[in-house]
C-alpha cells in the first residue's frame, strides 16, 4: 500500500488539476465592438463582453475610450444584458493619436477593454492635442479577480494549456528514462533495454495525444488543423523517429544485438527531439506555437498565478501518470522477453 | 469482420463531418470555444483508455 503512495498522488493531482482547470472563471473580457470607423461628434457604439455584469452592476457601469495615453467618457445609453450595452460618446475634430481602445468599467469587473482598429472620418490626427481631463477617473488595481486570464482569439481554451502542453511534458520526461537506460545498455547492462523500449512506446503514445489535441486547439484558434510551422513540423519528425525506433527493433532477432543497436537509435533520437522542439523553434522566427521565436508563452499572463496553481501540478500529474503506464508497459515487455527465452 | 465495422463506421463518421461541416464550426466556437476544451479532454481520456484496454489484453494473453 505504501509503496505506491506516488499513484495515490498522481490520482490526487489530476483530480486536482481536471476540476480546477474546468471550475476557474475566466476573468471578465471585452469581446468586440461594432465600430469599424469613428467620426467628429456622436458615436453610437455596441460593446460586447465577456463574463461581465453589466445589468448587474448598471448603476457603476462607466464608457471609456482611449487616445493614446488620453481618455473621453462616453455615456451609457441601454443595457441589454450583462455581456452588452450601448453608449454614446462625443469626440473632437483633433484627437492625439490614431490608437483607440473601448473600454467598459464596473466596480465588479474593472476596467475592460476591446482594442480595435478603427478608421477615422473628419477627425485630425495631432500629436500635440490635450483632451479635457477626467473628472471621476477609476482605478483598475483594486478590480483584480481570481480566475484564468481572457485572452482574445482563445477563449476558454487557454484551459488546453492544462491539458496539452503536460502531454509533451510527459513525453520529454519518458523519452528521458528511455535516454537513461540506452546508456546503461551501451556500458553493458544489456538486460535495461526492456525500459528503454517500453518508456519509448509510452513517451510515444503521450507525442500522438499531444499532436491531437494540439491540432483541434490549431484548428478553432490559429483556423486551420496543420500548418508549415517548425514547432509542429518538429514535433510530427520526432514522432516518426520514435516510431521508427519501436518498429526498427522487431526487425533484428539477436536480442543482444537488438539492445545495443536500437540503444545507439535511441540517443540520437533523443539529441534530435531536443534539437527539434527546443532549439530549432527558437532559432528561427516564423513560429505561431507560444513560447517560440519571440512569441510569449502563458507565463507573461498568468501574473495572478492562477495558470501557474493548476499547471505546474498538471505537468507533475500526468509525468506520474505517465510513469504508471510505463510501469504496466515494463510488465508486458518482461513478459514477452521471457516468453522468446522460452 | 472488426476491420469492416472499423472502416464503415469511420466512413459513416467522416461523411456525417463533411455533411455536418458547418454544424461542426458553430458548436465550437460559440460560448467561448469551451466544447474544444472538451473534445481535447475526451480526446486524451479515450485515447489513454484504448491504450490501456490494448495493454490488458496483451498482458492477459502472454500471461496465458
Amino acid at each position: 500500500m505504501m509503496k505506491n503512495w506516488w499513484k495515490f498522488l498522481a490520482v490526487i493531482l489530476l483530480t486536482y488539476v481536471t476540476l480546477f482547470s474546468l471550475l476557474t472563471p475566466l476573468v471578465p473580457g471585452g469581446l468586440a465592438v461594432n465600430i469599424n470607423e469613428i467620426k467628429k461628434g456622436e458615436n453610437n457604439i455596441d460593446f460586447t463582453g465577456y463574463n461581465t455584469h453589466f445589468n448587474t452592476d448598471q448603476a457603476n457601469l462607466r464608457c471609456f475610450i482611449s487616445v493614446g495615453q488620453q481618455w473621453i467618457e462616453g455615456k451609457v445609453t441601454t443595457i441589454e444584458s450583462d455581456a452588452k450595452f450601448q453608449f454614446s460618446v462625443n469626440l473632437p475634430d483633433t484627437l492625439p493619436s490614431t490608437q483607440v481602445a473601448f473600454y467598459a468599467y464596473t466596480p465588479t469587473d474593472g476596467a475592460i477593454y476591446v482594442s480595435s482598429a478603427v478608421g477615422f472620418s473628419d477627425i485630425v490626427i495631432n500629436s500635440n492635442t490635450k483632451l479635457p481631463d477626467l473628472k471621476n477617473k477609476v482605478s483598475n488595481e483594486e478590480h483584480k479577480r481570481w480566475g484564468f486570464p481572457f485572452q482574445p482569439i482563445l477563449f476558454e481554451t487557454i484551459r488546453n494549456l492544462m491539458f496539452h502542453v503536460p502531454m509533451w511534458f510527459t513525453m520529454f520526461f519518458l523519452m528521458g528514462i528511455s535516454l537513461v537506460a540506452s546508456f546503461k545498455v551501451l556500458s553493458g547492462k544489456w538486460e535495461q533495454d526492456v525500459i528503454a523500449v517500453s518508456s519509448a512506446k509510452v513517451g510515444l503514445v503521450f507525442c500522438v495525444l499531444g499532436l491531437i489535441t494540439g491540432s483541434i486547439w490549431a484548428r478553432f484558434t490559429w483556423g486551420t488543423w496543420w500548418t508549415r510551422d517548425p514547432q509542429l513540423n518538429g514535433a510530427m519528425i520526432v514522432f516518426i523517429v520514435y516510431a521508427a525506433y519501436v518498429l526498427l527493433r522487431n526487425s533484428i532477432e539477436d536480442e543482444n544485438k537488438r539492445a545495443r543497436l536500437s540503444a545507439v537509435f535511441n540517443v540520437f533520437a533523443f539529441i534530435l527531439m531536443i534539437l527539434l522542439l527546443m532549439v530549432m523553434p527558437r532559432m528561427v522566427d516564423t513560429s505561431l506555437h507560444p513560447g517560440k521565436s519571440g512569441n510569449p508563452a502563458f507565463s507573461k499572463y498568468d501574473l495572478d498565478s492562477s495558470l501557474r496553481a493548476v499547471f505546474y501540478p498538471a505537468v507533475i500529474g500526468w509525468a506520474m501518470l505517465g510513469y504508471w503506464i510505463y510501469t504496466i508497459q515494463k510488465k508486458l515487455e518482461t513478459l514477452k522477453q521471457a516468453s522468446h527465452v522460452e | 469482420m472488426l476491420n469492416r465495422i472499423f472502416f464503415t463506421l469511420v466512413f459513416i463518421a467522416s461523411a456525417q463531418l463533411a455533411l455536418s461541416q458547418s454544424v461542426l464550426e458553430e458548436t465550437f466556437y460559440q460560448s467561448g470555444k469551451i466544447n474544444v476544451v472538451i473534445a481535447v479532454i475526451l480526446v486524451i481520456l479515450l485515447g489513454l483508455f484504448f491504450y490501456l484496454f490494448r495493454l490488458n489484453k496483451k498482458i492477459d494473453q502472454l500471461k496465458k
